[in-house]
């Protein structure tokens, strides 16, 4: 396989020279971005599942066997329609936002190392990029409620930016505590940080499980997922930023919103849950009849998993009261993140720290 | 494309982002080339090999503080009229600023020990530019820093005893007293008997008059 | 004491546990959809589907133009014309059910004289413009011969609660 890919290598260089490197990274990009689109399609197909499943109905199941072929139906249904652009809105900044919005999901999915070495850019500061991605998708929901001329939309987009802005700190210091563990801000180091024999024991779920727990929260609020999904309100703002856009403008922040999902998830695997590391390693018979399956595996298990964990959210609690939620992040999330910032670096300096 | 393109290519457009912010007639423009200029330098540090800072800066200042400043912005029913009113009389304060500015920065720039070494240090690639920032901060530059640091906790305490006034006539919702409430306080379960229990009172329900539900 | 108890409670989200366990337990109970064009729901006698107008066994029609029908529909979807036939009867000239009107009341039914309208247990019918839910006489004696045995039967199992 390395020698396949050194070949491939070669031969590119040869032919196009320093444009090579160009092409090449923008073939690595697609082979992300390509499975990350149809993955964000059928995570749309899970969602719906999984919410009728737990309503004890069986969801889509009518076009393609299982309702396999329901997102691309959505897609093709989503292409065809009109874009319509309100009167009085701002034009260039309506049509900017779509795109504003998806760019940093997609820009985040660089610096997630899928397996060891299996990364585009292997950045030192991979950590304080993700955070600094993340915190840009608010300016697409932000710009298109004010751009839409339309007061909903407006009222959806403060919200949404009081909402990510606040929790925005709580994910930060979660963040803060994972970089002490791991002393380093490369995602690949952070992963290889919990490599030990006592397979997911070492894993910094455990003496961050606090963080661990408020950084997944702090994510569903951050990507305007239920239960925080005040910037869209159905039953108050109707569908809040979005409600002025239509055809591929309404399926760009679709995608967005989801590919966000996958993001979070991603990082809370990467983080706490040992990225692509085996869970059984080391340990007897298990271990090593699992040691075995490549690490894209165990990654992609993973991310379903705590995407899965959205999804239940989603099926199981009723919104938050916008006071509520603001309490949540400011009176609960940065003092326990605070005080807990500094318990790791003190424990970290006792000899019972073993991650 | 060598690096000195790429830093003129970013040095132009935080200029013209730059200039924007002051021309621009929507203050929320002004706020988004604002946003702009903010990128566009730290691309200019990315290329000083400093990415800890450039990326401080997006994550600082573009996802955070310049977020609330839209949130301000848009709320404000801002007069554009209004606003140019002084524009010439303060316009010879705004060039003496300016002036002390610009000589300020012939001064730093053109000192020798910057305008020898024009290339920026290219350091190995294992060199994390976090570590040594943080090393600086915490061993050189740890009172600097911890001053800076009590200022601006200082400042915020400030604002907050500033804004903080407990109006008598407004209603407000405690959330921990909300939330703590348990089923036992707020329900009552009452055993009613049903019609065929009570046996006898089945006549009574059958002809009971509706008014009562 | 029971103010830490509750601290704890929530701080460790049991509540929260609570609920995720119960949706997690419906999330492997049997769903209850019907699928409908495969599965139908059972049907009662009394069911009030697409309308018809029934004859005696020996063809002639029942209704007798009292127009009780068309004074009680709370939605108006009724209209009716009267002429003597020439044997001297009263009869209907026009008998139409606006569908796109009707609200499956089954006032018509019940104030029928004759049980000359009725309520089949039709309802999977359709139109593709306005027009074609607009029934006439002739569409509804039709309906009638064609369900004239399903209505015959509804018709004798509710009999013993009138």
């Amino acid at each position: 396989m390395m020698e396949l890919l050194q070949t491939l290598q070669q031969t590119g260089l040869d032919l196009f020279g320093s444009a090579w490197l160009l092409i090449w990274t923008v073939v690595k990009i697609v082979l992300i971005v390509a499975p990350l689109m149809l993955g964000v399609a059928y995570l749309t197909l899970a969602e719906r599942k999984v919410l009728g499943f737990m309503q004890i109905r069986p969801g889509p199941n009518r076009v393609g066997y299982w309702g396999l072929m329901q997102p691309i139906a959505d897609g093709v249904k989503l292409l065809c329609k009109e874009i319509i652009i309100p009167t009085g809105a701002n034009k260039f900044l309506f049509i900017a936002a779509p795109a504003l919005a998806l760019a940093p999901a997609l820009a985040a999915w660089s610096v997630i190392p899928f397996d060891d070495g299996l990364i585009l850019a292997d950045v030192n500061a991979g950590l304080l990029f993700l955070l600094a991605m993340t915190s840009l998708g608010v300016y697409g929901i932000i710009i298109a409620g004010w751009a839409s001329n339309s007061k909903y939309a407006f009222l959806g987009a403060l919200r949404s930016a009081a909402q990510i802005v606040s929790y925005e700190l709580a994910m930060g210091f979660a963040l803060v505590c994972v970089l002490l563990a791991a002393q380093s801000m490369n995602l690949g180091e952070i992963v290889r940080g919990q490599q030990s024999d006592y397979g997911m024991f070492g894993w910094y779920w455990i003496p961050l499980f606090p963080m661990f727990v408020v950084y997944f929260i702090a994510g569903v609020a951050e990507t305007n997922r239920s239960p925080f999904d005040m910037a869209e309100g159905e039953s108050e703002i109707v569908a809040g930023f979005h409600v002025e856009y239509s055809g591929m403008g309404f399926a760009l922040f679709f995608l967005a919103e989801y590919a966000n999902m996958m993001l979070i998830a991603t990082l809370t695997a990467v983080m706490f849950l040992g990225g692509w590391l085996n869970p059984f390693h080391g340990w007897p018979l298990i271990g090593a009849l699992t040691d075995a399956i490549p690490g894209l595996f165990w990654m992609l298990g993973k991310m379903s998993l705590m995407l899965f964990f959205f999804l239940w959210f989603r099926a199981t609690f009723p919104r938050y009261r916008y006071d509520q939620l603001m309490r949540l992040g400011w009176k609960v999330f940065i003092p326990l993140t605070l005080v807990w910032v500094v318990v790791v670096a003190t424990w970290m300096q006792t000899p019972y720290w073993f991650w | 494309m060598n690096i000195e393109t790429l830093f003129y290519l970013f040095a132009a457009v935080t200029v013209f982002a730059a200039l924007c912010v002051i021309t621009a007639r929507n203050p929320l423009h002004a706020v988004l080339f604002l946003v702009l200029a903010f990128v566009s330098s730290s691309g200019i540090w990315l290329l000083l090999e400093a990415e800890f800072l450039a990326i401080a800066l997006v994550l600082v200042y573009v996802g955070a503080v310049m977020v609330l400043f839209l949130f301000v912005v848009m709320m404000l029913d801002i007069n554009i009229e209004q606003l140019r009113v002084g524009f010439l009389r303060w316009l010879p304060v705004g060039l003496l600023l300016a002036a002390v500015i610009g000589v300020q920065m012939v001064w730093v720039l053109g000192a020798p020990e910057i305008s020898a070494g024009k290339t920026p240090v290219v350091h190995a690639a294992d060199y994390s530019n976090t570590k040594e920032l943080g090393r600086l901060i915490y061993t050189e530059y740890v009172y600097p820093f911890e001053l800076a640091a009590v200022i601006l906790l200082v400042a915020m305490v400030a604002a907050i005893a500033l804004t903080l006034r407990r109006r008598r006539d407004a209603k407000r919702q405690d959330i921990s007293q909300q939330v703590k409430v348990k089923k036992q306080d707020r329900l009552r379960i009452v055993s009613v008997p049903s019609a065929s229990e009570a046996g006898v009172a089945q006549d009574v329900v059958v002809s009971g008059d509706h008014t009562a539900d | 004491m029971k103010n830490l108890i509750n601290f704890f409670k929530s701080f460790l989200l049991l509540e929260l546990l609570k609920g995720m366990t119960v949706t997690g337990k419906y999330f492997f109970a049997r769903h209850i959809t019907i699928e409908y064009p495969e599965e139908k729901t059972p049907q009662s006698f009394r069911f009030r589907g697409l309308h018809a107008q029934r004859r005696y066994p020996n063809g002639e029609e029942r209704c007798i133009a009292c127009k009780l029908c068309e004074a009680v529909c709370p939605a108006m979807a009724i209209k009716i014309e009267v002429a003597e036939r020439a044997d001297g009867s009263r009869r209907t000239t026009q008998y139409d059910i606006d569908l796109t009107k009707c609200i499956f009341c089954g006032f018509c039914e019940e104030s029928c004289p004759v049980d000359a309208i009725v309520e089949t247990r039709v309802y999977e019918y359709h139109g593709e413009n306005r027009g074609d839910l607009y029934y006439t006489k002739e569409m509804l004696l039709a309906n009638g011969a064609n369900h004239e045995a399903q209505i015959a039967l509804d018709r004798a199992a509710d009999a013993k609660y009138r």
